[in-house]
């Protein structure tokens, strides 16, 4: 394997992809949302339980591909205990990560999320790992329309 | 090449090629093709390009590339307006693409050719002119399951607005249509039927005539979807009797933005004007206009001029290589990549249509086809990996998206192999 395809497909990204986390519906969500990918199909739906202003759980369903299922498993599981506000701010630092690429102070400020570092070097492939992200934000934000990445 | 007059230099003046020319499939040089085509000598990702992405759009033979560069360089100026040399000159360089279109087509009528931007717009033109006249409460337009996208949005649009139903012809688990649902949903409330000569997703090859035949036998005409078919098979509309034929340039190794729509004359001559505006008049006043003749009513404001003149020269290069000779190579170039494609491990062709022209879909494993084309790509193998603007076909296979193989007049067995290499590297990464 190429070394770039390594830093897309790294061992977590493949392990989160085969055996997602966080998958399947969410008893007392409190928040729902899709997440549809025009130019693949692929449709992501995020479930949330919001407690006290915060993400007291999040799951998801749907199908996708290895990088938008890996990122919805990774992202369910690093958004538990956050406020919205929190998690808005962590979805920029994330997508600018997967837009722009690595950076330092990466690992303190995404934790998990830093497996996607790989991602920026594949244009077309930045919406997969946005997908859950903006079907996450829609969610929280009381919207009941699916969430589109176009 | 400048060095002789302007006014000397026939614009027209490469004879029209012949598609019955065709020279025999034992004397077709890939690689004397493939040299006609610059962009296929450009690595790709540092690897040699495999270029197996032609249902999309096809690369450019320098004839093409050529050709439009001459035509802005020697004859440019605007198309019947003015009375200068320079004008005459892309008139009759854009009239000349038009009689090679027609040529192609198997007619000896150029003004049943009708420049447009390509297969999308020349569908759209049908339904919002002969849709809209012909079309009303409770009327029937049908389409089948194998379509573009572009070959049913227009008609659902229609149907909408007039209050029609869009009935839709079923297919076979092997990516057939079912001709006997076919004769069971031409009824007398049918308007026209749009059907696709190839299937851009599967390769399905329709059986065209005979779909025609039933259509006129129930009094309904019929629109054929050219743009995977024109390449791969050619038409020929007086023998095959459709009314209507949309085809695309740039599949065809001509530019983008240039297609065509071919129809009957008697129904062009009925149909109301699409666009209005210069070129498509004889005469406007503020009380009245009066329509220019098929096909400028047809062709509103300053058409691609350029573009014609490409694809007038692709038409010419087809008609050079010979059209039935592409035919074989891509044949014979379709059961290497089925048999190649058979011995992938957990691959899975989708569908098995009784003949397949141009494409071959397919799954490995349960991979994603947008993780295995991104892998792909970066071993230099360009496929398309999607639903193929054909969801309503995937869906009924239950899919969601697959990978596609296309192929072309210069694909070489070597690159089924370099994709072969690739998808097992696919595995590797997925295993």
């Amino acid at each position: 394997m190429s070394d770039e395809l390594a830093d897309l497909y790294q061992e977590v990204v493949l392990d989160h992809s085969k055996r997602p986390r966080n998958f399947g519906p969410l008893e007392g969500e409190t928040h729902h949302a899709e997440g549809l990918n025009p130019l693949c199909g692929d449709r992501i739906t995020v479930h949330v339980r919001l407690d006290g202003g915060r993400v007291a759980a999040a799951r998801f369903e749907g199908s996708g591909c290895a990088i938008s299922k890996a990122s919805a498993s990774v992202m369910t599981g690093v958004v538990k205990g956050k406020t919205p506000a929190e998690i808005d701010a962590l979805f920029e630092r994330f997508h600018a990560l997967v837009t722009e690429g690595p950076r330092l102070g990466d690992d303190d400020a995404l934790g998990k999320l830093a497996v996607f570092g790989g991602v920026h070097d594949y244009p077309t492939r930045v919406k997969c790992a946005s997908l859950a992200w903006h079907a996450l934000r829609q969610a929280l934000k009381g919207a009941a329309a699916p969430v589109s990445t176009e | 090449m400048t060095s002789r007059a302007l006014d000397e230099r026939e614009t027209a003046a490469r004879p029209i090629a012949r598609r019955d020319t065709a020279p025999a499939r034992a004397g077709y040089d890939v690689e004397a093709i493939r040299a006609q085509f610059p962009i296929l000598a450009r690595p790709v990702r540092g690897k040699p390009l495999a270029y197996l992405d032609n249902a999309a759009t096809s690369q450019k033979p320098r004839a093409v590339i050529d050709a439009i560069r001459r035509y802005y360089e020697e004859d440019n100026a605007n198309v019947h307006r003015g009375v200068h040399l320079l004008s005459e000159r892309a008139t009759r360089a854009q009239e000349a693409a038009r009689v090679k279109v027609a040529r192609f087509l198997g007619t000896d009528d150029p003004h049943e050719v009708i420049f447009v931007r390509g297969t999308t717009e020349a569908v759209n033109l049908v339904a919002q002119t002969f849709g809209r006249q012909r079309v009303g409460p409770g009327d029937e337009i049908l389409v089948t399951c194998l379509e573009h996208h572009s070959n049913i949005v227009p008609w659902q649009l229609l149907c909408q607005e007039k209050g029609a139903a869009l009935k839709v012809v079923p297919i076979s688990d092997a990516g057939d249509l079912e001709l006997d649902a076919l004769d069971r949903l031409l009824g007398p409330r049918t308007r026209l039927l749009a059907v696709t000569q190839v299937s851009n997703a599967l390769g399905t090859v329709t059986p065209i005539a005979e779909i025609i035949e039933r259509a006129h036998a129930r009094g309904v005409p019929v629109l054929v979807d050219g743009a995977q078919g024109a390449p791969h098979l050619g038409f020929d509309v007086g023998r095959a009797g459709a009314d209507f034929y949309a085809f695309s340039g740039h599949k065809i190794y001509g530019p983008t933005g240039i297609g065509v729509l071919w129809g009957r004359r008697a129904l062009l001559e009925e149909m109301p004007p699409w666009q209005g505006g210069g070129d498509m008049i004889l005469s406007v006043s503020f009380e009245k206009t009066t329509f220019n003749a098929l096909p400028y009513k047809f062709e509103a404001g300053t058409p691609h001029i350029a573009g014609a003149v490409g694809l007038g020269a692709a038409l010419d290069w087809v008609g050079e290589v010979g059209l039935e000779a592409i035919a074989a190579h891509e044949r014979a170039i379709l059961d290497t990549a089925a048999a190649a494609l058979a011995e992938v491990p957990e691959l899975r062709i989708i569908g098995a249509p009784r003949e397949r022209a141009g494409a071959i879909s397919f799954l490995l494993g349960d991979v994603h086809p947008h993780d295995a084309g991104t892998i792909l790509d970066r071993h230099g193998v360009a496929v398309r990996a999607g639903h193929h603007c054909a969801q309503p076909l995937l869906a009924r296979l239950g899919l969601s998206a697959t990978l596609r193989a296309s192929f072309a007049a210069y694909s070489t067995p070597r690159e089924i192999e370099q994709l072969v290499r690739a998808l097992h590297a696919v595995r590797e990464i997925f295993a």
